[in-house]
């Protein structure tokens, strides 16, 4: 019996919705990234089961969620996912430390992903908006990663394939 | 840890060649942002897509909307009787307003139908309320509960109580999104109230803060002018206020002046809007969008001097400004008729400052040569093709 995916999916859904939670103006820029930061560790942890296509669904999401130009969270979290895929057996083995700085990188280029297709269409704009979520992303991954490590347990415990 | 078994699962999946998956998944994702950029093609999939998220934004609002009601439910009764008080007082000091203003309505009338041009009707409106949701953190836009199935389609002007608030950018049947006047790619045609001088009014990204950028450096506008709607392009109804100049810089070595102006909604405290129906617009808009509207419009004054009746769609009373102005003789800016749109019809509401500051407008309208009254819309119509279109060249220079 393999783990089930939906505990990551509904997962997705959360994020999303810490996404869209109204906050205060003054800590709305430093909101992290959660969904990126789900799909970096997903797709570090189960490159099996969560891949480019996966993160692509999930950018779609992010896209409608946000009412930005449709895919354009898609392209940005499925590059994500394939150069996570591309360098997980060396990311795996990197301490906290490390790990931390290239989900840093990770975001920081994703952000100039999105900053990128935004100035094709016309509407550039840097500012706290902007790389506020990557640099709490960077502040809040070592949290995520250890809530997130204790459910993957869970999960692959139940599962033979992991066994 | 379970790393060697998923370490060869990695190994597996590396031969199905991620590459491969991400080429694809790119492709996918260009083409949609392609489509999406470049034509509506998508509108229906992003309609389909909006009300499967539509749960999601109202399990979010839900907690704001529950702290509201039990700050309504468990009020003391005195600040209950203090405030229902203020607003009786408030009520009766509008009403003796209104009194006036149906008195000045009149006259207006009277006035317009001596110059020969149309009469403003009364527009309609519904009230919206916008979710407690954060969008795209860098732009201006809001969701809203209420969407095509209510009468609302894209375009659609939004005020509140104080002034105008934005417009519709996406209707997704049970609710909708809508841009404020703040974001950078808004736009919206103004006029000084003071001298009657129209210009365009341009979201900065900065919600205190409208810009005016183009207003040549002997244009005469000063701080504590009144920005109001002037109605050109379409868009929004003529009359509601936009916001008030706060400084005029000059001082650059720019033939255009630096004028920043400060909205007149409060947009950081919406909480419920007006969605207003433009008379002229209700002929077409229901049904099609903004799209559509804008043709249909421009369609109106050539068929109207043969069969004046005959332009307007299926359901048999026309709208009040299609008709009006057949008839100069009968102007009465009667009680606004209500039609299709089963809409929630709350109280028509006029706009403020009603007597279209003269010199620069009623000269246009007056000295078209026109067979019927109905000579204004042409310059609107067409306007409102533009508009849109400038206020996207304006953003992305």
């Amino acid at each position: 019996m393999r783990a089930p995916r939906w505990p990551v999916w509904l997962l997705v859904v959360l994020a999303l919705v810490a996404e869209l939670l109204p906050l205060p103006a003054a800590v709305q820029p430093l909101r992290p990234a959660w969904t990126t930061m789900l799909v970096i560790y997903w797709s570090l942890m189960w490159p099996g089961r969560f891949g480019v296509f996966s993160a692509f669904l999930v950018g779609l999401l992010v896209d409608v969620a946000h009412g930005s130009l449709l895919g354009q969270h898609a392209l940005s979290l499925s590059l994500v996912a394939y150069l996570v895929l591309r360098l997980h057996l060396q990311m795996r083995v990197f301490p906290l430390w490390q790990l931390t700085l290239s989900v840093f990188a990770l975001m920081f280029l994703e952000a100039f992903v999105l900053l990128w297709i935004d100035g094709a269409t016309g509407r550039a704009e840097f500012g706290p908006a902007r790389w506020g979520p990557v640099v709490a992303a960077g502040l809040f991954w070592p949290i995520l990663m250890a809530a997130m490590d204790r459910l993957r347990e869970r999960l692959e415990r139940r599962d033979s394939s992991f066994a | 840890m379970a790393l060697s078994s998923a370490d060869s699962e990695g190994r597996a999946y590396r031969n199905a060649s991620p590459s491969l998956r991400f080429f694809l998944a790119g492709a996918c994702s260009l083409a949609l942002m392609f489509l999406d950029h470049r034509g509506t093609y998508l509108e229906q999939v992003r309609a389909y897509l909006g009300s499967a998220i539509y749960p999601l934004r109202v399990a979010i609002n839900s907690p704001a909307a529950g702290a509201r009601w039990m700050r309504e439910n468990m009020a003391l009764r005195e600040r209950l009787i203090t405030e229902n008080a203020t607003l009786r007082r408030e009520a009766l000091a509008n009403s003796a307003e209104l009194q006036r203003l149906a008195a000045l309505q009149a006259e207006n009338a009277r006035f317009r139908a001596l110059l020969d041009s149309r009469t403003r009707v009364p527009d309609r409106v519904v009230v919206g309320e916008i979710l407690a949701v954060d969008m795209d953190p860098l732009r201006h836009r809001v969701s809203l509960n209420k969407g095509g199935r209510d009468g609302a389609y894209e375009g659609q002007a939004l005020i509140d109580a104080s002034g105008v608030v934005g417009q519709i950018t996406r209707d997704q049947q049970d609710s909708s999104e809508a841009l404020l006047v703040t974001d950078p790619d808004h736009a919206v045609p103004v006029e000084i109230v003071r001298n009657g001088l129209r210009t365009i009014a341009m979201g900065t990204g900065d919600l205190e803060r409208l810009s005016l950028p183009f207003l040549t450096r002997n244009a005469d506008i000063k701080a504590g002018d009144l920005l109001v709607t002037s109605g050109l392009g379409g868009a929004f109804p003529a009359g509601y206020p936009v916001g008030t100049v706060t400084t005029v810089d000059g001082s650059s070595g720019d033939a255009f002046l630096e004028v920043a102006a400060k909205p007149a909604a409060s947009l950081d405290r919406l909480h419920e809007v007006l969605l207003v129906f433009q008379q002229r617009g209700a002929v077409a808009t229901p049904a099609g969008g903004s799209a559509s509207a804008a043709p249909a419009a421009a369609a109106t004054p050539k068929a109207e001097p043969i069969k004046p009746t005959a332009t307007a769609p299926a359901p048999a009373p026309a709208p009040p400004a299609a008709v009006l102005p057949a008839e100069p003789a009968a102007t009465t800016p009667g009680p606004s008729v209500e039609e299709p749109p089963p809409a929630v019809t709350t109280p028509v509401v006029e706009p403020a400052p009603n007597e279209e500051t003269a010199p620069v407008i009623a000269p246009t309208e007056t000295s078209v040569p026109a067979p019927t009254t109905e000579a204004a819309p042409p310059p609107d119509a067409a306007a409102g093709a533009a508009s849109p279109g400038t206020g996207q060249e304006g953003a992305t220079e």
